[in-house]
């Protein structure tokens, strides 16, 4: 079983009593979105069937940064179709960092669970109620989906990138995602998401074996105290969420996902990512 | 306790606590076949260190699950959708 407790919640009493109270567990999918037009129409498809399949009550917010290939476009046509209660759309003027996204997606939410995922594919969400099992069983704050345990992986990496990946940095190409620069680190969905790491997992022992994934279900509470909490851009920004998690204390459950890049090759590892990596990495070994 | 002060502390204690052996600080006579497997004790710890990580990361990316039918499942499901959503009068 690939979860873990990793110590009570604070906050017990107030669940007892959602426990008690059966009102129905609404979930609210987060999905930033950055020039995915072809993609979007596809997973937005996928959680339907995953959602309407499984019984689960749900709504999908995207937030769309101003992209230029017309993703605005094909959201409203999926708000038509799907109706305005499931698909709600929060776009903002220009590309702003992740983690307002969240805190602008979740003003918005209506739903007691969030659900962050990358809306290109690489998260499946055949996984969703795996997720909420998982939750339900253990009464999780947080279940993170994790390509290192049990039945996950990853489809579409080469042998370099996993020893990357898996040993000692995140690999990273295409653009600075670690906000070293001027310029607000953005959701490239295909690429905040890379490389557990044994240097990371000896240094900060985050009791998750998934760190940098970006696949996760959280109690919106939850998520919103620790985005508050966070001050990472980039990468480390997933990797700060589950190492303050354990320092508040919350529970984290995690589920075997599989992962399928769809960006073959390429290996550009950049001197400013691994720079920038590390130093988000020792600043959290510093502070935590 | 910060990650870093308990690796410091650790190290501190494992630091003293061998260079209080070999120097005899202690006034303990060590028998001369121990004194000659402490004294380079260190440096086999960091070998054996790196063997481990050398080791562990090996393993993993070894047996790192290659998700073949994921990615088949996912081709097809994206075929089913598109001619879903185009029914649907979705414009792409």
């Amino acid at each position: 079983m690939a979860s873990l407790e990793v110590s009570r919640s604070p906050r017990r009493s107030r669940r007892e009593l959602e426990v008690r109270s059966p009102r129905q567990n609404k979930y609210s999918v987060l999905l930033p979105t950055y020039n995915e037009r072809e993609n979007l129409p596809l997973i937005v498809w996928l959680l339907v069937k995953s959602f309407s399949e499984s019984g689960i009550n749900y709504e999908i917010i995207i937030i769309d940064d101003g992209s230029p290939d017309g993703t605005r476009d094909v959201a409203e046509q999926l708000e038509k179709i799907y109706g305005s209660d499931r698909i709600l759309l929060r776009p903002r003027e220009k590309k702003l960092g992740l983690g307002t996204a969240y805190i602008h997606g979740m003003k918005h939410a209506t739903g007691n669970y969030i659900i962050i995922m990358d809306a290109d594919l690489s998260h499946h969400p055949k996984f969703i109620p795996e997720f909420i099992r998982k939750q339900k069983e253990g009464n999780f704050d947080i279940v993170s989906g994790t390509r290192y345990k049990g039945n996950g992986g990853v489809y579409g990496w080469d042998l370099k990138r996993k020893i990357i990946s898996d040993g000692v940095l995140p690999y990273c190409p295409g653009w600075s995602l670690l906000g070293s620069s001027s310029d607000p680190p953005i959701l490239a969905s295909w690429d905040y998401s890379r490389g557990a790491n044994f240097l990371t997992q000896i240094l900060l022992r985050p009791g998750a074996s998934d760190l940098t994934g970006s696949f996760r279900l959280y109690r919106k509470e939850v998520l919103e105290k620790l985005i508050e909490k966070c001050v990472s851009k980039g990468y480390v920004f997933q990797m700060e969420m589950i190492v303050r998690a354990r320092q508040l204390n919350y529970t984290i459950g995690e589920v075997p996902i599989s992962f399928v890049d769809r960006v073959y090759g390429e290996s550009k590892l950049g001197g400013n990512e691994i720079v920038s990596f590390l130093k988000g990495l020792l600043t959290l070994f510093a502070t935590t | 306790m910060t990650k870093l002060a308990q690796w410091l502390w650790g190290l501190a204690i494992l630091g003293s606590t061998w260079a209080a052996l070999t120097t005899g600080a202690l006034g303990l006579e060590l028998p001369l076949s121990c004194q000659e497997v402490l004294w380079p004790l260190p440096a086999y710890l960091l070998v054996s260190a790196g063997c481990y990580a050398l080791g562990t990361v090996g393993y993993r990316v070894a047996t790192f699950h290659d998700c073949e039918d994921a990615a088949r499942e996912l081709q097809s499901q994206i075929q089913e959708a598109r001619a879903d959503l185009a029914r649907r009068g979705l414009r792409f």
